[in-house]
């Protein structure tokens, strides 16, 4: 197995992407002449030109629309949001043309686009940077929400999300771009319908996805120091979510943590807390529980903003508190 | 007025006019008797503007219209049946019913609704035309829009995208002057809404969106230097609704008299006026417009009325393609 950054897996779909079907094409801010904010696309505007690597103007309301109308018009365009934060500039066109215009339209026209951005907390960039939506985004029927964690999915998920006839949202932890991984062996589309055990375990489930899948495997291995057999659930995929792999695990548990980087109140923990209880109740043997974030705008000094965020600390006390310790 | 080239070409356009006048009229006596709910917003009054720039766009060419669409997609030949139902919500309708008034769809004509958030078609029609650009294929996509999209953040983006990158596309702005029920001049600084496109390095010019004649100058012209691949163009049609903004409005933002003196300006009997001092139309020929239309209405009533609804069964089908 190669050892990758995940910036370098981004980029290796990207690449792969754009060199196996020309109607595919890059749009965003920054994605040409700089390169990417995040270096994802560094190179490409020599390697596939202007007409394929589109530098746009700060306008995420029109170059979005503007991928829904490419994507009607016979393209697979791959639009980069620079960040979360930025999407919410785009919301109109996500929410009411992307999910809708397939249902609405009767299923005459389908929109087979692919937006990416960065999401998350964590790099000291303060409250209007450090956004984490991606749960808003999976209240929305009609797009498909993926988050990958892993270099692979990086990688994968981006050829796989391009398959598809419908919009695809692939959120990419921005804590994420340098950390290295293994890539896996296999064909490198991956599968972006069901969620993954990163680690099994038989006492309680960790139910994750994002960048918290890192923090929360790192709870996972000091829980197995005392003794603490975790089971480490990356979602991978929140729309639609593959629950059933969920319910799985916190039937053999009977316990579950769900740690999510989003403010705790509507989070998408809550849905799957809910969805837990819904599915699996009388195999619980404690109530389900939550870490989140703390319900404060992302401060900047490192020690706020450490205290404001899921960190394997708090995993692992809300483990000790589900089992009595 | 201008005179139109053949008798031919002139009835067709009278016809059209008043077959979406009629309707519309239908549709509205319908929704007092509670068959059509929801926002039903007429077009009476602008119906010169979809009458005449429609028909100048090819088959291959992408219509993307508003809420206010009932006349582009009758003039673009989606059927009368398949409108009637969609605003019956009747799974016969344009778009399984799905939508209504406000969201006609026609993939067979490239008509990409219907689309309800003011302002955010435009986006969606310049990405159409970025895909024509990129696979090289020669057409056009007309995006039609109103006065209030002016305001809108989309509205100045599209606009400066679509120069910056040349992209074959005809901005149709269908100025009635209210944006619901605000006037131009109560929300905007700058009125001339050709200066605002002026602004981007677009040709902008206004028309009087009575006028089928002139409109249809215009659009054909325009049309031509969108597809010789001259980069956009931006229309103003200077129209005006007589009816009011959805089907319940007290009309409290303007005067009677206002109304009263654009609808002596009203697109079908000015240009029914124009035919006649011209020697192009007879009594005989409207009257026989005008049955053929009243039968096209009621069949379409009837085709309504019959269809089925859509089953409950089927509530989910196409959030997704492979769900």
């Amino acid at each position: 197995m190669a050892k990758i950054t995940y910036r370098e897996a981004v980029r290796a779909g990207l690449r792969e992407a754009l060199q196996r079907d020309s109607r595919v094409f890059l749009m965003g801010e920054d994605v040409g002449k700089y390169g990417g904010t995040y270096a994802c696309s560094k190179g490409f505007l020599d390697e596939f030109g202007p007409e394929r690597i589109r530098d746009t103007p700060l306008s995420e309301s029109t170059f979005v629309g503007a991928g829904i109308g490419a994507a009607l018009g016979g393209m697979r365009p791959i639009v980069e949001v620079m960040t979360v934060n930025f999407s919410l500039l785009a919301l109109d066109q996500i929410l009411n043309n992307a999910a809708t215009l397939r249902h609405m339209s009767g299923g005459q026209f389908s929109v087979p686009l692919v937006v990416r951005m960065a999401t998350g907390a964590g790099r000291q960039v303060a409250a209007q940077h450090s956004h984490s939506l991606e749960g808003w985004y999976a209240h929305i029927p009609g797009i498909r929400v993926l988050t990958p964690a892993t270099v692979t999915d990086a990688r994968g998920m981006l050829l796989t999300a391009l398959q598809e006839p419908d919009p695809v949202f692939i959120f990419e932890h921005a804590y994420l771009y340098s950390m290295e991984g293994e890539l896996e062996e296999g064909p490198p589309a991956v599968d972006i319908s069901r969620a993954a055990v990163r680690r099994t375990g038989k006492d309680v489930s960790l139910i994750t996805f994002g960048g918290s899948l890192w923090k929360t495997l790192a709870a996972a291995t000091s829980l197995a120091q005392e003794g603490i057999e975790a089971e480490v659930m990356d979602l991978r995929v929140l729309r639609p979510l593959d629950i059933n792999s969920v319910l799985t695990s916190v039937r053999k548990t009977h316990r579950a943590v769900v740690i999510d980087e989003a403010w705790r109140t509507g989070s998408f923990a809550a849905e799957i807390s809910a969805q837990i209880m819904e599915g699996v109740f009388y195999d619980l043997d404690s109530p389900v529980a939550r870490v989140c974030s703390e319900e404060v705008p992302i401060p900047y000094p490192k020690h706020l903003e450490d205290a404001a965020l899921p960190q394997p600390d708090k995993i692992v006390q809300a483990v000790h508190t589900l089992l009595g310790r | 007025m201008t005179v139109p080239v053949t008798r031919e070409q002139g009835l067709e356009w009278l016809r059209q006019m008043i077959r979406i006048r009629r309707f519309e009229e239908r549709a509205a006596e319908l929704y007092q008797l509670g068959k059509i709910r929801g926002f039903l917003h007429l077009y009476i009054g602008e119906e010169a503007v979809a009458v005449g720039s429609i028909p100048s766009f090819t088959h291959e060419d992408a219509i993307v219209a508003t809420y206010r669409e009932h006349g582009h997609a009758l003039v673009r030949g989606t059927s009368m049946d398949a409108l009637m139902a969609e605003l019956y919500g009747k799974a016969t309708g344009c778009a399984r019913g799905r939508g209504g008034s406000m969201h006609f769809f026609d993939a067979a004509r490239r008509f990409y609704g219907g689309l309800a958030i003011v302002a955010g078609g435009l986006p969606v029609a310049v990405g159409l035309a970025l895909a024509d650009k990129m696979q090289g294929r020669n057409r056009v996509t007309a995006c039609y829009f109103g006065d209030g999209a002016v305001a809108e953040g989309e509205f100045h983006e599209s606009l400066n995208l679509a120069a910056l990158w040349k992209l074959p596309v005809l901005f149709l702005c269908e100025n009635n002057l209210y944006a619901m029920g605000t006037a131009l001049a109560r929300h905007q600084s700058q009125t001339d809404i050709t200066a605002k496109a002026q602004a981007y390095a677009l040709p902008a010019e206004a028309v009087d969106g009575m006028d089928v004649v002139a409109v249809a100058a215009a659009t054909s012209r325009t049309i031509d230097f969108v597809r010789s691949g001259k980069g956009p163009y931006f229309l103003e049609y200077r129209t005006y609704r007589f009816r009011a903004h959805s089907m319940y409005d007290a009309e409290l933002y303007r005067t009677k008299d206002e109304v009263a003196e654009w609808k002596r300006r009203d697109p079908i009997t000015t240009f029914e006026q124009t035919l006649r001092q011209a020697g192009l139309l007879a009594d005989t020929d409207l009257e026989q417009m005008e049955s053929r239309i009243a039968a096209e209405v009621e069949e379409a009533v009837a085709f309504a009325e019959a269809g089925p609804w859509e089953p409950i069964e089927d509530l989910k089908k196409d959030v997704y393609t492979h769900p």
